[in-house]
């Protein structure tokens, strides 16, 4: 249970550092704004099917705020205790890197779904106006858990490798960024390589979710994009044991 | 209490200790002495279980560091080289934290963690946030973390570093507390801590152990001859012929004369007799006024020095 010891210390940190005031408001800012101008271009241009229609366009716009804020929660996670050497004291511990993983896994995971939850607002105050269909409507927020779950699990996996938490964010927005262009750059690879690259596509197996269509072959796939990434972290962390910690300040 | 075999570490090509062996028993305060780079931290963190030795092992009470990692590092306190704690937490809020960590609960946790704050001294700032603490109250926070959980062995990493006179004396102090409390060892780049707190010392450079004995033993087994100093109000000339006609002097340094026709010299003796009675007596027949009579013990310092650049000998490389 010690991993719940990490976790609230983790999430203390995000509020007493205030970084957690500033990426909420920007994410509530962002996808509000989005939710707020989409919901007026259908109610000025039509378009009734709302899982084709608002609910693609506001989840694909999400999906943006969620990729420029995840990277920022989860830069600091490893990265500011191995520059600050508190990581060293933190091997002392009888804790296993598991639990320490998991500990801060989940902090930056709580965090996220109470960023998501007011996101939840808009929608709940149009439903009082407009009763829509609820399951696409929660396909998507699922999607979003799942894709904000990745970003997170390849955040952390970044901040284990650096302790300079812009070369932390900036390496997560890389690998995110890579994610969606074998996305969009369909037209210049080869046709198999395109097949095989879509597969391995965060964005396109969100736009299902966004779309209002759950497939478990997606969902299958972020759970091992997931836990792949969290592996790795792993994996980081143990190279402690033969490439020592670091002794400057 | 904590027993080390073969330990050797290696960071890429580079080997930080070599074959590094020794034991504690329970109750001892051992301190690790050598200079910058010697590979102190290395062995300690290996027996605080940050990371594992490549080859060898080390048992803390009875765990081994790297196999049963976790139960051995239920039983150790570990205070790091560099003191980095939580800024943003007050001391009691970390120390609770800490104790959380360690697996300390219910009504242990709250008495552990006063008694840390009073074995400290940092009651009164249990409030401030640590962010506000300066220094020494940062380092004693790290020794106050490290005896949360009572814990029965206490590695403790330069812990007077970077301190101010009086508040290494206070540090060392608190060590001398601790001993019967549970096994410590400490690591230091300074002789007079050793001498001032441990039990045995243990001296290692460039990653190898070079002696390991008490403070007091290592001055025995390693002066070669006794020393002596003498005050006399006597002639230089005079005074040395005398001494010199007696037997078991091995050399007079050049004397020197003080005011007042006071000559002070410094006399080697063989280091098997002791020859304080004998120059005594013959100074007092001479009808010189005898003003002092010292035994030099060789400092710590001297003898770290003469270990410390004694040509090494040659380590055979270990390849794989
Ligand atoms: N992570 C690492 N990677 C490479 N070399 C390392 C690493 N950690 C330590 N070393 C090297 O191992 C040697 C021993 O280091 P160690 O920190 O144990 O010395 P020390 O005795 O504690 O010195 P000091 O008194 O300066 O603290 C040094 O030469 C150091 O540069
Ligand atoms: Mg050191």
């Amino acid at each position: 249970m010690k991993f719940l010891v990490v976790c609230r210390r983790e999430l203390r940190s995000y509020f007493s550092s205030y970084i957690a005031y500033v990426l909420l408001a920007v994410f509530l800012l962002l996808t509000g704004g989005f939710f707020y101008s989409w919901l007026r271009y259908f109610i000025l241009f039509g378009g009734f099917v709302l899982p084709s229609g608002l609910w693609q366009q506001v989840y694909l716009d999400m999906r943006y705020c969620a990729m420029i804020v995840l990277p920022l929660l989860t830069m600091r996670l490893f990265s500011e205790e191995k520059k600050l050497g508190t990581i060293e004291l933190l091997w002392t511990y009888p804790v296993s890197d598991i639990e320490v993983l998991a500990g801060k896994f989940l902090a930056a995971w709580l965090f996220y779904l109470l960023m998501l939850l007011p996101t939840a607002v808009g929608p709940f105050i149009f439903y009082h106006f407009y009763p829509f269909a609820l399951a696409p409507f929660l396909s998507g927020y699922l999607g979003m858990v799942l894709l904000g779950t990745a970003f997170i699990a390849c955040g952390i996996f970044v901040s284990c490798l650096t302790e300079n938490q812009v070369v932390s964010a900036m390496g997560t927005y890389a690998i995110l960024i890579f994610f969606w262009y074998v996305t969009w750059n369909e037209a210049v690879a080869g046709i198999d390589v395109v097949h095989i690259l879509l597969k391995l596509s965060l964005f396109d197996r969100f736009l299902n979710f966004a779309r209002g269509v759950i497939d478990t072959q997606d969902i299958a796939f972020f759970v091992l994009f997931i836990f792949f990434f969290l592996f790795l972290s792993l994996q980081s962390l143990g190279a402690r044991k033969w490439r020592g910690v670091s002794t400057g300040i | 209490m904590i027993r080390a075999e073969h330990l050797t570490k290696r960071f890429g090509t580079f080997t930080a200790i070599s074959d590094v062996s020794f034991e504690v028993q329970a109750g001892e305060i051992v301190g690790f002495l050598g200079p910058n780079g010697a590979g102190k931290s290395t062995t300690m963190r290996i027996l605080g279980g940050v990371f594992p030795p490549t080859s060898g092992s080390a048992q803390v009470a009875g765990f081994d560091v790297a196999r049963q990692s976790l139960q051995a590092r239920q039983v150790v306190g570990y205070f790091p080289e560099r003191v980095a704690l939580y800024l943003d937490m007050t001391v009691r809020e970390y120390l609770d934290y800490v104790a959380d960590m360690k697996g300390v609960a219910g009504k242990q946790k709250g008495h552990d963690i006063d008694r840390a704050l009073d074995s400290c001294v940092i009651g009164h700032v249990a409030h401030r946030l640590i962010g506000t603490l300066s220094k020494g109250f940062r380092q004693r926070v790290g020794i106050a973390q490290a005896l949360v959980g009572r814990p029965r062995v206490l590695i403790l990493d330069e812990p007077t570093a970077g301190l101010d006179p009086e508040q290494v004396a206070e540090v060392r102090k608190l060590i001398r507390q601790l001993r019967g409390e549970g096994t410590v060892i400490l690591s230091t780049h300074i002789l007079s801590e050793v001498e001032a707190t441990c039990d045995r010392v243990i001296i290692i450079n460039r990653g190898q152990i070079l002696a390991v004995d008490t403070p007091s033993n290592l001055n025995q087994r390693l002066r070669k001859k006794s020393r002596i100093q003498l005050e006399v109000r006597a002639p230089v000339e005079a005074l040395q012929s005398c001494l010199q006609s007696l037997p078991g002097i091995l050399a007079i340094e050049p004397g020197y004369a003080t005011s007042d026709g006071v000559t002070s010299l410094t006399v080697s003796t063989d280091p098997d007799r002791d020859l304080r009675a004998e120059i005594a007596t013959a100074i007092i027949d001479a009808r010189w006024d005898l003003l002092e009579l010292r035994a030099v013990t060789l400092s710590l310092e001297d003898i770290f020095l003469t270990l410390v650049h004694r040509p090494p000998t040659p380590i055979p490389s270990v390849q794989h």
